[in-house]
């Protein structure tokens, strides 16, 4: 019994030690925490980044920015991170985990998502009153939910959602199911979900520009690396990136 | 053997421990008589009791079905009866849309014919629920039945009593502890279904926002109401599985004729 006791001791500090010595000199490691709608440009990116620094290798955290802040508030070990509204980097910046001031790098505007082709020919957000018609939100605590409460304001429009989805992702999976019939999502979201959904723009005067900000965290053990890496999100190939995926871009 | 005992006792006594900790006691009572969190609970409470009646309806028999008769495919059955336990509730929830949406395999005659719409209503939780909830109670009544001498039932049917008259005089109370701890499992893992509700019924206060979607949403704005309903839900399940005690190892042979 003692053998059986010891010998699983052994295991347990081999599995311990073995995950400590996995930090390899020769590259240094970059963990970017990064909102989930900006996962297929990052990874775009990023993979441009470690063609240019092979040296450097990348793992990203892809979740919702309120997720992120709370996990990095709780300790998460991340070196950048890249957040879809300035609220939820403010929690980061207040609790004093943020090396300087945050940047901002793109933007985003809000479509509705409707089912593919448009079966209910949606044009305009008076139309989402329609009675039968299943619109789905998020609370207002979630950021695209403030966001589309925003854009029903200013548009004049009250709208009795079917059900407040956890995040945008939970929106679109609907609508492309054709269980609910529309939502107002990220356009950048569209763009990604290709053809499964169709996408109608809202009039520039009443949408919503959300903005992105990305900022080094002040426990990183890379911050060159990190600094080389929010240069090149500012440099003309990555802004050509961002806006080739929907984002919107900031005067440079 | 006894250190690796501990071990496992503090892994599973430290989280509750934390959420103890941390929960803000000084403001219970606020939180708990806000509307929200009553009507939340309310419906947590009214679905999860039909889907305790629905599983034990339709779950017994097919434990019977599953113990008692021995017919080709029985396994892939069995399988197939307990598979939402180890699907991840999500993908349950996204199964749950292709059979009973509205565009779903089945969902769309109910929709066409009937103008039946499960999902985002109070019906579309208990259909998540029994999805993920009623393999409990199979499991636990089909191995009480297993369990079971089925000699006294040939000994009664030998005597002349009807199948349902033995079904209902022996066979039923010779179950009864596994059935009652089959429907309190499949009743409390109801009660705490997040992924398949979420995913399939939608999120609507009043309508389909049960228990845990009201705290897992209110960690974003209000982690002091997430802690006090989490642990009202830690609470009512404690107190369902230590009444439980050890009914669902299997102790009902010898309750019959002790």
């Amino acid at each position: 019994m003692r053998r059986f006791v010891s010998s699983v001791m052994v295991l347990i500090l081999g599995l311990i030690f073995a995950g400590c010595a996995s930090a390899d000199d020769t590259t240094t490691s970059l963990h970017i925490a990064a909102a989930s709608s900006l996962t297929e440009v990052f990874n775009e990116i990023g993979a441009q980044f470690m063609r240019d620094n092979p040296d450097i290798a990348i793992t990203f955290n892809f979740a919702s920015s309120s997720d992120l802040a709370l996990q990095i508030s709780q300790g998460l070990p991340a070196d950048v991170f890249a957040s879809a509204d300035v609220k939820n980097m403010a929690k980061v910046t207040d609790a004093g985990l943020l090396e300087g001031q945050p940047t901002a790098f793109a933007t985003n505007s809000l479509e509705i998502v409707v089912e593919k082709g448009n079966p209910l020919h949606i044009v305009s957000l008076a139309q989402l009153t329609t009675p039968g018609l299943l619109f789905v939100t998020c609370p207002i605590e979630v950021p695209i939910g403030r966001y589309t409460a925003e854009v029903l304001r200013n548009a004049g429009v009250t709208v009795t959602p079917a059900s407040l989805e956890e995040n945008a992702k939970g929106i679109l999976t609907k609508v492309t199911l054709g269980e609910a019939d529309a939502g107002i999502v990220y356009r950048t979201d569209i763009l990604a979900a290709g053809s499964s959904v169709t996408g109608v723009p809202i009039a520039d005067k009443i949408n919503v520009n959300p903005l992105y900000v990305v900022g080094t965290l002040r426990d990183s053990h890379a911050k060159e690396a990190t600094q080389r890496f929010i240069d090149l999100l500012n440099s003309d190939q990555g802004r050509e990136k961002l806006s080739k995926f929907g984002f919107g871009l900031l005067p440079a | 053997m006894l250190v690796l005992a501990g071990i496992s006792v503090a892994f599973f006594a430290l989280p509750f421990a934390g959420l103890i900790w941390r929960a803000p006691w000084s403001k219970v009572t606020d939180i708990l008589s806000e509307k929200s969190v009553g009507t939340a609970l309310w419906l947590s409470l009214e679905t999860s009791l039909i889907t305790a009646l629905i599983s034990c309806i339709f779950g017994v028999p097919l434990a019977l079905l599953l113990a008692r008769v021995n017919f080709p495919g029985r396994s892939f059955v069995r399988a197939l009866a307990t598979l939402s336990m180890v699907l991840p509730p999500v993908v349950g929830g996204v199964a749950l849309f292709f059979s009973f949406g509205r565009r779903g395999l089945f969902g769309q005659y109910l929709n066409d014919w009937f103008g039946i719409r499960l999902p985002f209503t109070t019906a579309g939780v208990v259909i998540a629920q029994c999805f993920v909830a009623m393999p409990f109670l199979v499991l636990t009544v089909e191995a009480a039945i297993r369990q079971l001498d089925s000699r006294y039932e040939d000994a009664a049917r030998t005597l002349g009593a009807s199948r349902l008259y033995v079904f209902r005089r022996i066979t039923l109370p010779s179950i009864k502890p596994a059935l009652v701890a089959g429907v309190a499992l499949a009743w409390a893992r109801a009660l705490g279904e997040f992924g398949a509700t979420i995913t399939f019924a939608g999120n609507l206060p009043g309508t389909t926002q049960t228990m845990p979607l009201a705290t897992y949403l209110a960690l974003e704005s209000n982690p002091e109401a997430a802690l006090i309903l989490s642990m009202l839900m830690i609470t009512v399940s404690f107190v369902v599985l230590v009444g439980l005690r050890d009914r669902w190892l299997g102790r009902q042979r010898n309750d019959l004729f002790s």
